[in-house]
């Protein structure tokens, strides 16, 4: 009830919030941009639309995730509208959920709004609407929930700009960490193949929620690999919130 | 008499700076303050009033000391449902409108559905607000805000309001206006905490005050104990006498307009002034003794330090 309260109004401030509109307008141009990149090249040219697209989608939700999730913490903390609402009788795992949960919302609508104009424009080519891309939409926001509890994490003791930074670097981190498992493979042993190991069980693995080869290539995914993805989002996003949690619980508002 | 708020040995530093260096902010801080009372937190800027209300609310952690709001843990969820805060320079949420805000905060408390709209069209008018209350809280002025954040503060009906510098940044007509509602809060039975660095707003309306100097209560009591009764002197302004006549009765302070105002220190002296006057046919326009004042007391005990 507390939460679902904080989290609608961290809604409703996100959305009256400009940026967003700036990074979708991007996100728009881009998804059109992949129909002028499909009429100049040969071959299939809906298949390119729909990588481009769900390219962008990933992309612009991303940085959706990191500008709102940084920003909007951080901002009740320095306008200090944090003293009265912490002054109510709420815990502050409810005001940190609460952001959580509103955050997710804004950027589901914000992932709904893309996915509808990227289904139009395959609709356009193939006149088929094409559910199955829907798939790999549901695992990208899997990683945008995954990408805002680590913004809310960070924007928990830092700024703005160095919250956004390391969210940043997570983001990119989480999508080449992959590299390290050739690497392991490729270390015949010792310390540097335990290091990689260890680095590569404690790395974010954000190539989990990408299914966008699969997706637009029918190529069959086990259901295996669905179900360690979804688990794998869930818990890490759980892990992240309940460390963020523990950090927020403790700190003083000066 | 029961306690509304008690705080024992309260201590509280800050790791300040990009090489952390220890600063301590409150030094022990005790006070008590009953039901019923408006209790007047007094103090110069920096003194520390805002980190104690601070540490009161759960804002921040005292390094050591016990805080109890009706004999409650003051993080405990009971006591805080009963309390309400202004903060100092509020500001909200600019992108709700004056409503919007309220009916937020609402959802906070367990205040059921069907009461909330009333509620806080009660409390809009209560605090004035009414030809603003669908207007953008980023369009307010200072002065707005404080009224606002005072009504989300008795959003609860709370019995215990914890204000911080309430008066401040406001014009003489908006502080009377906060004034009369903070003392309107007394007559419903609530306690009234507030925080100030200005006299004039607590000597008005306090029934006690605690002086905090540097994180240190160096005074606490009911304003009858702290200030002496004693006049200290009397100003009586008059016109039609020759002021080297009155010279060994008081010392004349200033003339404006062929009136003297007349300081006079002895109390026979102004029976003696008043007996001249008479016979010269002399006119007086005013006579106001003036007694010692919390400003003094405050000025005094804040020079000692
Ligand atoms: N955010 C902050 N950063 C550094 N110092 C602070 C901060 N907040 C308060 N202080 C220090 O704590 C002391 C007490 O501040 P405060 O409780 O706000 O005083 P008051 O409310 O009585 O004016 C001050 O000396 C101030 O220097
Ligand atoms: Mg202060």
């Amino acid at each position: 009830m507390k939460i679902r309260a904080i989290a609608f109004n961290t809604f409703k401030e996100a959305i009256r919030d400009r940026i967003l509109y700036l990074i979708l307008f991007f996100a728009v141009v881009c998804i059109g941009f992949s129909r002028l990149l499909a009429i100049l090249t040969v071959g299939d040219r809906v298949k390119i639309i729909k990588d481009v697209g769900l390219a962008s989608l990933s992309l612009f939700g991303a940085l959706m995730a990191i500008m709102i999730g940084t920003g909007l913490v951080y901002k009740e903390i320095e306008k200090k509208t944090i003293y009265t609402l912490l002054s109510k009788p709420i815990h502050r795992f409810q005001f940190l959920l609460g952001k959580f949960f509103g955050l997710v919302l804004t950027l589901f609508i914000m992932l709904l709004l893309m996915s509808i104009i990227f289904l139009g424009l395959v609709f356009f080519h193939t006149f088929k609407v094409e559910w199955h891309l829907l798939i790999a939409i549901f695992f990208i926001f899997l990683e945008l929930c995954l990408i805002t509890s680590v913004a809310l994490l960070f924007s928990c003791f830092s700024t703005p700009i160095l919250s956004s930074l390391f969210t940043l670097a997570f983001y990119l981190i989480g999508h080449t960490a992959w590299g390290l498992e050739i690497l392991i493979k490729k270390i015949k042993s010792g310390f540097g193949k335990a290091l990689a190991q260890i680095l590569y069980h404690f790395l974010p693995d954000l190539e989990n929620f990408n299914f966008k080869t699969e997706i637009v290539h029918n190529l069959p995914i086990p259901p295996k690999i669905f179900l360690y993805s979804i688990l794998y989002g869930v818990f890490y996003t759980l892990f992240v919130l309940t460390l963020a949690v523990l950090i927020f619980r403790k700190r003083d508002f000066i | 008499m029961e306690t509304a708020v008690h705080i024992e040995n309260l201590h509280k530093s800050f790791k300040l700076g990009f090489i952390p260096k220890t600063k301590k902010i409150l030094k022990g801080i005790s006070l008590t303050v009953n039901q019923g009372e408006i209790f007047g937190y007094l103090g110069p800027n920096g003194a520390g009033k805002t980190t104690t209300i601070k540490c009161i609310l759960g804002l921040i952690y005292p390094d050591q000391g016990k805080i109890e709001l009706f004999g409650h843990h003051h993080l405990s969820l009971k006591a805080k449902a009963q309390i309400g805060f202004l903060p100092e320079n509020p500001y909200f949420y600019d992108h709700l409108t004056a409503s919007e805000f309220l009916y937020f905060y609402s959802q906070l408390f367990l205040i059921k559905k069907n009461e909330r709209e009333k509620k806080i069209k009660n409390l809009i008018q209560v605090v004035g607000l009414e030809k603003w209350a669908d207007l953008q809280l980023r369009k307010f002025s200072r002065g707005m805000l404080q009224r606002i954040g005072l009504a989300q503060a008795l959003l609860n009906e709370p019995s215990l309001v914890l204000l911080d510098e309430p008066l401040g940044g406001l014009d003489p007509i908006g502080r009377k206006e906060i004034r009369d509602i903070i003392v309107r809060l007394k007559e419903e039975g609530k306690t009234v905490f507030l925080s100030s660095h200005i006299l004039q707003d607590i000597e008005m309306i306090c029934d006690r005050v605690a002086i905090i100097v540097n994180g240190e209560i160096i005074n606490q009591g009911t304003l009858q104990d702290l200030i002496s009764e004693k006049i200290l002197f009397t100003e009586i302004v008059i016109s039609g006498v020759d002021i080297k006549e009155l010279e060994n009765m008081g010392e004349p302070f200033s003339e404006r307009g062929g009136r003297t105002l007349l300081r006079v220190r002895k109390e026979g002296d102004v029976e003696r002034v008043l007996e001249l006057l008479r016979s010269k046919k002399g006119k007086i326009h005013s006579l106001i003794p003036r007694t010692e004042t919390l400003e003094d007391l405050f000025v005094e005990i804040v020079k000692q330090r």
